[in-house]
């Protein structure tokens, strides 16, 4: 169970955010809206611990989430704006390096290479792959990841209707599994785990 | 994944990525042996006068030459969203941070090793001198490399950082400099230098130990 507890950012002289608090519990999805620049990615961020918050904590089973990073272990999957792909590098050095970083083998990835039309790429620089290639490629980290909640930043942008099916099959079934996904979304999408919505950018 | 694995990877993929882009590696220690070869032409080529100038026109140059590819260190990372990946997780960043740094020293810093006997005949130092040379740059320059992480991790986020990053690392690589340039004249002279060369040594092991947290520290930073 993930919490937000008086969530309160600044960005330059614009408030974003003030004592703002949630809780999604496990097997459910909380969906961001809000108009550009409401503050979704920048609270995403918040929970990462990529961004400090001037007030309030992120608490992950009711334990401070920036704190103690380390002994939670891997607890979130983050897929961002930017891939986290090395562009110089092939997509099977990047996926490696990826799987390496979430304790998984080289087996967890190239399963998933097939499903998502990146077989034929793997020893393509991953600048010569398309925008769609390359959030697909971002794709397969976060599934990978055994992190139980997944973090997406608009997962669905750049993809083709194929794609996006996929992704959200993928957090459905991350879902029923037991996970946690937070995901800041423009379009209408249809999840069959209970989903909430927290509306940004409203001054309530 | 265990500390030493995590530091082993990112060594690895910073290595693989400097392959695949040598023309940037490439370009400082070009402009380390241009610059150090300039100073003969400019100055005198009387043999005294060089043998005078030559340890410490070739340290500053090896320290110019490593400060220009320091740049570069983590723009990338923080532009293509790699270093996010490295920060949200359990795994050290202090290690991370090390891993970086040692990529740094082995792409920028050893090759001007390599190269530095050769530029030394060009000053006409003795033997001992291009033994001292090495052995001093051999223990300096990863100092050099791990202080110029914090700067570049503090200055990643911000668009020019060419010239705040010297201002930020030179006066810390000052006794560096010092032991490096006095140690080789030294022992251009015939003069013993174990004295400078454990001072620099003790600066190797004491900045390994400790910049990495400062590094990781300023990487948060930059990251916010």
């Amino acid at each position: 169970m993930l919490d937000a507890k008086g969530l309160t950012l600044w960005r330059g002289y614009q408030c974003l955010f003030e004592q703002l608090n949630f809780a999604v519990s496990a097997g459910s999805a909380l969906l961001l809206r809000g108009a550009n620049g409401s503050g979704k990615t920048t609270l995403l961020r918040v929970v990462c611990g990529l961004t400090r918050p001037e007030t309030g904590e992120v608490r992950w089973q009711g334990r401070d989430l920036q704190r103690e990073r380390a002994q939670l272990g891997q607890v979130i999957a983050y897929s961002g704006h930017q891939t986290g792909l090395k562009s110089d590098l092939s997509l099977a050095q990047n996926l490696r390096f990826a799987a390496r970083l979430c304790g998984q083998g080289d087996d967890a990835w190239q399963a998933l290479l097939e499903p998502l039309g990146l077989a034929a790429s793997t020893q393509l620089d991953v600048r010569l792959l398309s925008a769609g290639q390359q959030r697909r490629a971002a794709l397969v980290r976060t599934l990978i990841s055994p992190a139980p909640l997944w973090v997406m930043d608009e997962p669905l942008a750049n993809l083709d209707a194929a794609g996006r099916a996929y992704v959200l099959a993928a957090v459905d079934r991350h879902l029923a599994d037991g996970g946690i996904a937070l995901l800041a979304v423009h379009e209408e999408i249809e999840l069959s785990a209970p989903s909430k919505t927290l509306l940004l950018g409203e001054t309530a | 994944m265990s500390t030493l694995g995590l530091a082993a990877a990112v060594l690895r993929r910073d290595l693989a990525l400097a392959y695949r882009r040598w023309g940037d590696v490439a370009s400082p220690v070009m402009f380390f042996a241009i610059v150090s070869s300039l100073f003969p032409l400019a100055l005198s080529p009387q043999r005294d006068v060089l043998q005078l100038l030559g340890p410490g026109v070739l340290w500053i140059a090896a320290l110019l030459s490593m400060l220009l590819s320091l740049n570069a260190l983590f723009r990338q990372d923080l532009e293509d969203g790699s270093m996010e990946q490295l920060a949200i997780g359990p795994q050290s960043l202090p290690a991370v941070m090390l891993a970086k740094a040692a990529a740094h020293w082995l792409v920028a810093g050893l090759p001007l090793i390599l190269l530095a006997p050769l530029l030394a005949v060009t000053y006409h130092l003795p033997g001992s001198g291009v033994t001292a040379l090495c052995l001093t740059l051999l223990l300096g320059t990863p100092t050099l490399s791990l202080l110029g992480s914090v700067g570049a991790a503090l200055t990643a986020g911000v668009r020019q950082s060419g010239g705040l990053l010297a201002l930020l690392v030179l006066p810390l690589c000052l006794p560096v400099l010092i032991f490096g340039a006095r140690g080789t004249a030294l022992a251009a002279d015939g003069e013993v230098i174990s004295g400078p060369l454990y001072l620099l040594a003790a600066f190797a092991v004491l900045a390994a130990s400790l910049v990495p947290f400062a590094s990781a520290a300023a990487i948060r930073i930059s990251l916010d």
